[in-house]
């Protein structure tokens, strides 16, 4: 019988190594998020310029919060688009 | 009691040189004259749209940080609505930390437009497992 040492896979088994996610804002220290640089928020957004769920960036509730307040008013001052394709 | 708004307008590009000043004194005195107080001002010149306002692809922006009574926004704001040269406005009350970042801003004057938040610590892009994205779509 085969022991455990043995097994062998025909696809190795992708071990995954999840990297643990951070609040960026934590962790620099940035108290405010700015409405005006556009840039900065365009890390927050995908390519349709939809902002980007917590889950994928990371971002403290508290600063998602304040990350969405600076997007829409970044929009409406059309420094940011509400609707695009392939911002970036 | 006073509180400190920041207020950001865009002017029509259709405007000269002077029109445009004007324009913005218009709205200066009129902070002055209700018993505000401006703290700061930008002015970022003509700027490309993100998207059309107006059938218009270029602005004028001109942001002023004011302090002033709570009363006087809706009057400001009912000043931007009136006026044609007026394309978009936002005015908006500052908390402790906007005040704060504001105000170390106005200590380098010498990069108006490009923030001073990134200088000192640099953030570190966000990582984004590009598969995840796909099925989001």
């Amino acid at each position: 019988m085969a022991t455990p040492n043995e097994i062998r896979f025909l696809n190795p088994p992708t071990v995954e190594v999840k990297k643990k996610k951070y609040c960026r804002f934590k962790k620099a220290g940035i108290k405010y998020v700015d409405y005006k640089d556009a840039e900065f928020l365009k890390r927050f957004l995908n390519e349709q310029g939809k902002i980007l769920p917590r889950r994928l960036t990371g971002t403290s509730l508290k600063f998602q919060r304040k990350v969405a307040q600076a997007v829409k008013r970044a929009r409406h001052l059309a420094l940011l688009p509400y609707v695009t394709d392939l911002l970036k | 009691m006073l509180k400190q708004y920041e207020t950001v307008f865009i002017l029509t590009p259709v405007l000269s040189e002077t029109q445009m000043k004007e324009a913005v004194a218009k709205f200066r005195d009129l902070i002055v004259d209700n018993q505000g107080e401006i703290v700061y001002e930008e002015d970022w010149g003509l700027r490309k749209l993100a998207y059309s306002i107006q059938k218009k692809t270029t602005g004028f922006y001109h942001l002023i940080g004011f302090k002033a009574e709570p009363d006087f926004v809706a009057k400001l704001e009912l000043q931007y609505h009136r006026d044609e040269r007026v394309i978009r406005y936002l005015t908006f009350a500052m908390d402790k930390h906007a005040i704060a970042y504001a105000e170390k801003k106005k200590g380098a004057p010498k990069e108006s437009a490009v923030p001073v938040k990134e200088t000192p610590k640099r953030v570190p892009d966000v990582e984004i497992d590009p598969e995840i994205i796909d099925e989001e779509e």
